[in-house]
């Protein structure tokens, strides 16, 4: 064991390969709702300053301090109601860690539910599961009714005296959703499309209402870190990167895994203690997404000394987002592994802003072509540009999210790409085709 | 964007049976009552269920009415969200994930073999028994890659061997347990014992 390996009596979600039986029964043993009710009586004040002093920060991407976030909710409640959101909706690639978190941890997450409700004044929560994860969704159906029954919600939730509800919303297989006021759009029955903020959903979300809305993983967490102490989160890992955090380590490992592990570990202690090492050991790494598919890849010399938090990765050009890690060996085709995550952009980009539909299709396609080696030099010039214009020019982050990764294959796999280039032909094949046409719409009828 | 087409075959008339009428019931009440609109999404499925897992254009008109909302609403609705099926599909639906974690698992193994033994061309029901397939982007099981999803469930940890028995089964119409196909627990990592051996329902 190394250094910065987690201690097993830090870790929080003790089942989360479901060793010891999802059900409440089972839940209460692992001390899930103790003392519940003596939490919420300290009042909200208190809640927001322990949150505060673990310095939690959002587990769903973007590593918003959570503290922070519960305290724009309006102190009092005004002629609107004030609504709890959980975002269930994990589609990032690379990521699978909520699911683990629905399906056999989910009191932790009810029982945040309800702290986190009453500390934003919320009466009602829609926890928002993307539509795939149907059997997740029934056994957090099936747990919140173990909790009704146990009165630990509804009216005089826990004993606390606060009314509180949760329904599950799923939704349809749209990545987007999970951007909080895309998500807010489609529980009030629209498309999914994310909203101009200003202003931002604490004041104006759901249903024109003050709304908080936070990651599964983020609110699981609560719970443990009031019964034990926001010092003890802030204990582990370094300052302003705190806690624990479940790493989803996927691709060319030999045994992927899902594990709870201290924020800042080493990643490659991370890749060889838990996941079995590199697919041909580690000299045989190629690069590595640390984050998601949003994040860029770092090559295997960052990736040496990397340690996974928030501000390291910053520093190195990257970000943890969801903390899911794929590992890209040196067996595979970078270029053609970031081809098809700027494909999976392009499907899911929800048609807003015209840079991210029409440049996330550029961006796919001039990718496509130096796949298949039909590229020429000024192409990469192009797509360069191309994620620049995207950059900055969109409501929601998806802009970033769709452009980052092909910056990054830029940045440290220039030489790659290159290399499946050529000269510009001296005499050019004329097309037929419009530029702008989808390409693929012409070879396959179900593109 | 994805592009949706609508089924050419459309028929006339749709109603939600009476137990799926309950059920509308019961979901209306999640929603404050001036806000039924949000309703659409689980109405949709409903539908989509009670329709042989696709959504005729009669049912959207229905659903916009019950929930005295534009058809138009609706349509959008059910044309943004990818997983609102609006042609049939086969009885027995494989989605196979091929974003790049799966992919470097070798998704495109599990495609080739979909085209070989269900349909060569996606979103087309099988000569033999009643199955259909079509590629699909990220299903968030990716430490269990590759993976496919079947109707509602999730079949992880695949390979080759495994994919071809699976869809055989589903060509004769005695589909296999969903869940791991290593024989392992969960996500968790292989190498390590567990004690208590009890399987994911």
């Amino acid at each position: 064991m190394g250094k910065n390996m987690l201690k097993k009596e830090n870790r929080i979600f003790k089942n989360l390969y479901n060793e010891f039986g999802w059900d409440i029964e089972n839940s209460l043993k692992r001390d899930d709702w103790k003392d519940t009710k003596n939490l919420i009586n300290k009042g909200r004040e208190w809640i927001i300053n322990e949150v505060k002093t673990s310095e939690l920060r959002g587990r769903g991407g973007a590593g918003f301090s959570t503290g922070l976030k519960w305290s724009f909710a309006p102190k009092k409640v005004g002629s609107r109601p004030h609504y709890l959101v959980i975002n269930a909706d994990e589609s990032e690639p690379g990521t699978c860690k909520d699911r683990d978190i629905l399906r056999f941890e989910p009191q932790k997450l009810i029982e945040g539910c309800l702290i986190a409700g009453y500390t934003v004044n919320a009466h009602v929560c829609y926890i928002y599961i993307r539509g795939e994860y149907l059997n997740e969704g029934k056994r957090l159906q099936e747990a919140i009714d173990q909790a009704y029954a146990k009165n630990f919600l509804g009216k005089n939730a826990c004993g606390s005296g606060w009314e509180f509800d949760i329904h599950i919303h799923y939704g349809a297989g749209a990545y987007i959703c999970g951007e909080e006021t895309a998500l807010l759009e489609s529980i009030e029955g629209n498309k999914g499309q994310p909203r101009l903020k200003p202003p931002f959903p604490a004041l104006v979300g759901l249903y024109g209402c003050p709304t908080i809305v936070n990651n599964v993983e983020t609110i699981a967490v609560v719970p443990t870190i009031l019964r034990r102490g926001g010092k003890w989160f802030a204990s582990i890992g370094r300052p302003k990167n705190t806690g624990t955090k479940i790493f989803c380590i996927s691709g060319n490992v030999n045994a992927p895994c899902n594990v709870e592990e201290e924020m800042g570990i080493p990643l490659k202690d991370l890749i060889e203690k838990h996941a079995g090492g590199v697919v041909g050991g580690w000299d045989n790494l190629q690069a590595v997404i640390p984050g998601g598919s949003s994040m860029p890849l770092l090559p295997k010399k960052v990736c040496d000394t990397l340690t996974m938090d928030f501000d390291s990765l910053i520093e190195n050009k990257s970000g943890l987002g969801t903390a899911g890690v794929v590992v890209i060996n040196k067996d595979q085709d970078i270029v053609e592994c970031m081809a098809r995550i700027a494909r999976f952009y392009k499907h899911e980009s929800c048609g807003q802003c015209t840079p991210c539909r029409e440049g996330s299709g550029w961006m796919w396609r001039i990718l496509d072509r130096v796949v298949k080696r039909k590229a020429t030099f000024s192409d990469i010039d192009l797509l360069s540009d191309v994620t620049k214009q995207i950059e900055g020019h969109t409501i929601c982050a998806f802009g970033e999210g769709s452009a980052w990764p092909v910056q990054g294959l830029l940045r440290h796999f220039r030489k790659e790409v290159e290399s499946r280039c050529r000269e510009e032909p001296l005499i050019k094949k004329k097309l037929n085709n419009p530029y702008l046409i989808d390409q693929h719409l012409l070879e396959n009828k179900n593109a | 964007m994805s592009v949706k087409k609508v089924h050419d075959n459309q028929p006339k008339e749709f109603k939600f049976s009476n137990e799926n009428l309950k059920k509308v019931e019961e979901i209306l009440k999640r929603y404050p009552e001036t806000n039924k609109k949000s309703a659409v999404m689980p109405l949709l499925y409903l539908a989509q269920r009670q329709n042989d897992n696709w959504i005729p254009l009669a049912a959207m008109k229905y659903i916009a009415n019950y929930l005295a909302m534009p058809y138009i609403s609706v349509y959008e609705v059910a044309t943004f969200y990818t997983m609102y099926n609006l042609a049939p599909v086969g009885k027995h639906f494989i989605q196979v994930c091929t974003t790049t974690p799966c992919l470097l698992r070798g998704a495109d193994k599990i495609v080739k073999l979909c085209k070989e033994n269900i349909s060569p061309n996606e979103n087309e029901i099988s000569k033999k028994g009643n199955c259909s397939w079509m590629e699909v982007e990220c299903l968030g099981a990716c430490v269990s890659a590759p993976m496919v999803q079947i109707n509602d469930d999730y079949y992880e940890d695949l390979d080759e061997k495994s994919t071809k028995e699976i869809l055989t089964s589903l060509i004769n119409n005695k589909p296999l347990k969903p869940g791991s196909y290593r024989g392992r627990k969960n996500t968790s990592p292989e190498k390590i014992l567990i004690s208590n051996g009890e399987k994911h329902a």
